[in-house]
């Protein structure tokens, strides 16, 4: 079933991605932090900041605590952008799914290895992150599986409706998974974006300049991927689906931000109970009621 | 202009200041001033950080923090001290546990003095910084072009 076209496709696929993500990425990282800055009442630093941070970081002194950091922080972004690939070539929503878990997986070693109390705990609420969301994004391929007939992301073209219409409930619960997949308060418990809310800086207290970088740059492309998962709710036969399930990503994107700015950050407790019972309630009696009914 | 004078990054600590000039630290970063227009951020990790921005004297008990966050930021770094205390002791000069300024512990590449320094100084010195952080950004890029 899966020739050497479907490889092919893949990895023409993930080098797209590589190079378009982190410039769509980028833009909105920077989108992010003006409309952040607006919404507190500031004028915000230029859109293109995350760009020079990133170049920024490109250019400092290199070094790491040890050798192996830079290896699982680079691992977990070719994981990230093989993600990608696989989603945009039409491929496994669910094999889209385990590779970015891999690639958490990856960056939670690459904080525990470098033995810092620190990024020990951030690590460790990583862990709990991944614990917290993975039920639910797990639940929205099955519920894909179960409305388009098919865990291939291009077979979303055939559809006469878009899968939302059938696994709504499903949507609703992965919307709330993803405020912890974006790194945004209430959710932003193993890494801040904003200062004076964390224990130095999270998972990433040992990580500096082009590794930090490296971090940055794949979180561009999760966000990405992460909303694209989003818009795949929207698309169906017609092309014209493809333009409403841009727009309904930026809305959940503004969304995303809006909540970030207007909630303060909870325990990992109210995050994991939170996470698993939205899950439950929404996710499994959404896909309860299409299995059985 | 270089990429590293345009996302400084910066880190705070407090020697023994009394607290006015970290007020007036946290002031300039506040939205009153809102220095994130230019990429300006306060970040807690010194491996972050490009701008050290250092408050009151330095004392014998806190001399080998303020040697420590220096040494674990990464080249191109700056050091601003202010205050008047982080400049020369200040009015806390004379006291048997103070050693001085920070210069007496790091090299300090500006000074803003003051009592308690201002949101206005503190803003300028940062600027200032940037000036000193360009060349020593080239200067690292000449030296890797060496290594290579």
């Amino acid at each position: 079933m899966y020739g050497f076209e479907t490889v092919a496709v893949t990895i023409v696929a993930t080098l797209v991605f590589a190079v378009l993500a982190p410039i769509v990425g980028c833009l909105l990282a920077g989108l992010d932090r003006k409309i952040s800055a607006r919404m507190q009442g500031r004028v915000g630093p230029p859109l293109l900041q995350p760009y020079y941070d990133v170049r920024k970081l490109m250019g400092k002194e290199n070094a790491s605590v040890n050798g192996s950091e830079g290896v699982y922080v680079t691992c977990a972004f070719v994981f990230t952008l093989l993600a990608g690939g696989v989603f945009f070539a039409g491929g496994n929503l669910l094999l889209s799914v385990f590779l970015i878990t891999l690639s958490a997986l990856f960056f939670i070693m690459a904080a525990y290895c470098t033995r810092s109390p620190y990024a020990e705990v951030g690590a460790a609420r990583e862990t709990l992150q991944v614990m917290s969301y993975e039920p639910m994004v797990l639940l929205m391929a099955v519920g894909y599986f179960i409305a388009a007939g098919t865990f291939d992301t291009a077979g979303v073209f055939s559809l006469d409706a878009p899968v939302v219409c059938t696994i709504w409930g499903v949507l609703i619960g992965f919307l709330f998974v993803l405020t912890i997949k974006l790194r945004k308060s209430p959710f932003d418990i193993s890494m801040s974006h904003h200062a004076h809310q964390e224990i130095v800086r999270g998972v990433t207290t040992e990580m500096s300049g082009p590794t930090l970088a490296k971090v940055e740059v794949m979180h561009w492309c999760e966000n990405v991927l992460f909303l694209a998962w989003t818009a795949l709710f929207f698309v169906w036969g017609n092309p014209i689906s493809l333009v409403v399930a841009v727009v309904v990503a930026l809305l959940v994107y503004f969304l995303e931000i809006f909540i970030d700015n207007n909630f303060a950050r909870v325990k990992w407790q109210a995050m994991l109970k939170g996470a698993w019972i939205v899950a439950l309630v929404f996710g499994g009696v959404n896909i309860a009621v299409l299995a059985f009914i | 202009m270089s990429y590293a004078t345009k996302s400084p990054w910066v880190i705070h600590y407090d020697a023994s200041s009394c607290n006015g000039c970290d007020i007036e630290v946290l002031a300039a970063l506040c939205p009153g001033y809102d220095v994130e227009r230019f990429g300006i951020i306060n970040t807690g990790n010194p491996k972050h950080a490009d701008i050290f921005l250092v408050t009151g004297s330095v004392n014998e008990r806190n001399i080998h923090v303020v040697k420590e966050i220096y040494d674990q930021m990464l080249e191109p770094k700056v050091v601003i001290a202010c205050g008047i205390c982080a400049c020369s002791g200040g009015i806390f000069h004379d006291c048997y546990n103070v050693i001085g300024g920070v210069d007496q512990a790091i090299p300090v590449d500006v000074y803003a003095p003051g009592c308690a320094v201002r949101p206005e100084a503190i803003i300028d010195a940062v600027v200032q910084g940037l000036g000193i952080l360009e060349e020593k950004a080239k200067a690292l890029d000449a030296k890797k072009k060496e290594g290579e």
